[in-house]
């Protein structure tokens, strides 16, 4: 509750959506310019590697792997609602289950990702 | 906001470039899901950044013309995807000049993004491992 009003799961999940959209644009833009520099400035592209490498770059990267598979499942829950309309009806009870997904599939990911930040 | 707190952005009536566009973002963001998915899978866990340079993109990960298809559809779905949202986004928040000025820039940036992606993947030369 936020001045009696009830944030409900509905909202939750466009502002989650359009928040990771933007930020996985604003990636995808870095990501193009490193690319072509990894063609036309090898050296400066393989400072940027160790960086990725790096716990703090192992921490982003499995940020952005959050907002990848988060805007995936709820973009899939979105389309399945614009064409079978009826789906509506359960908008809610898939949004749950975009979380099991988020969760069961995300939490193995992200473990190999930050594991050889403790050195696991 | 409302509007959008069940589905996506809603069906645009009356057809043309917007209902177009609409299909387009549907139809890009089911081609992501594998794509952008396995993308990320591939270079953040099959293969350790720690394991990757320029090096490693030349003599194995675009060695053969199936990744380099692969990452050249991956970037056509995204830059279509990704700048068709952020237009949606700006268009929700500004209006007149400045959504203007904003939305020429974002289309700028989207050309420039094809034409050095499209150049590298194109043309980056393939060498055999040492």
């Amino acid at each position: 509750m936020i001045n009696g009003y009830r944030i409900g799961e509905g909202m939750l999940a466009w502002l989650f959506h359009r928040i990771s959209g933007v930020a996985i644009w604003l990636f995808v833009v870095l990501h193009v310019f490193d690319i072509y520099l990894a063609g036309s400035n090898p050296g400066l592209y393989n400072d940027l590697l160790s960086f990725y490498a790096s716990p703090f770059g192992r921490v982003l990267e499995t940020t952005l792997g959050a907002g990848l598979l988060y805007h995936a499942l709820n973009g899939a829950r979105i389309i399945v609602m614009d064409f079978w309309p009826v789906m509506t009806r359960y908008s809610r009870i898939m949004w749950y289950i975009c979380w099991v997904v988020f969760v069961a599939a995300g939490i193995p990911v992200a473990w190999v990702i930050l594991k050889p930040i403790w050195g696991a | 906001m409302s509007r959008y707190s069940r589905v996506g952005r809603p069906k645009p009536q009356g057809g043309g470039l917007e209902l177009a566009i609409w299909y387009m973002m549907r139809l890009t963001g089911l081609a992501l899901f594998v794509l952008a998915l396995s993308h990320f899978l591939i270079v953040h866990l099959v293969v350790d950044p720690s394991e990757q340079n320029a090096g490693w993109i030349q003599q194995v990960r675009w060695s053969n013309m199936f990744w380099r298809a692969f990452d050249w559809s991956l970037l056509m779905m995204v830059l279509f995807h990704a700048f068709m949202g952020v237009r949606t986004v700006v268009v929700d928040y500004t209006r007149g000049g400045a959504r203007s000025a904003l939305l020429m820039a974002l289309y700028l940036t989207g050309i420039v993004l094809f034409v050095i992606g499209t150049m590298v993947v194109m043309t980056m030369p393939v060498v055999p491992k040492a």
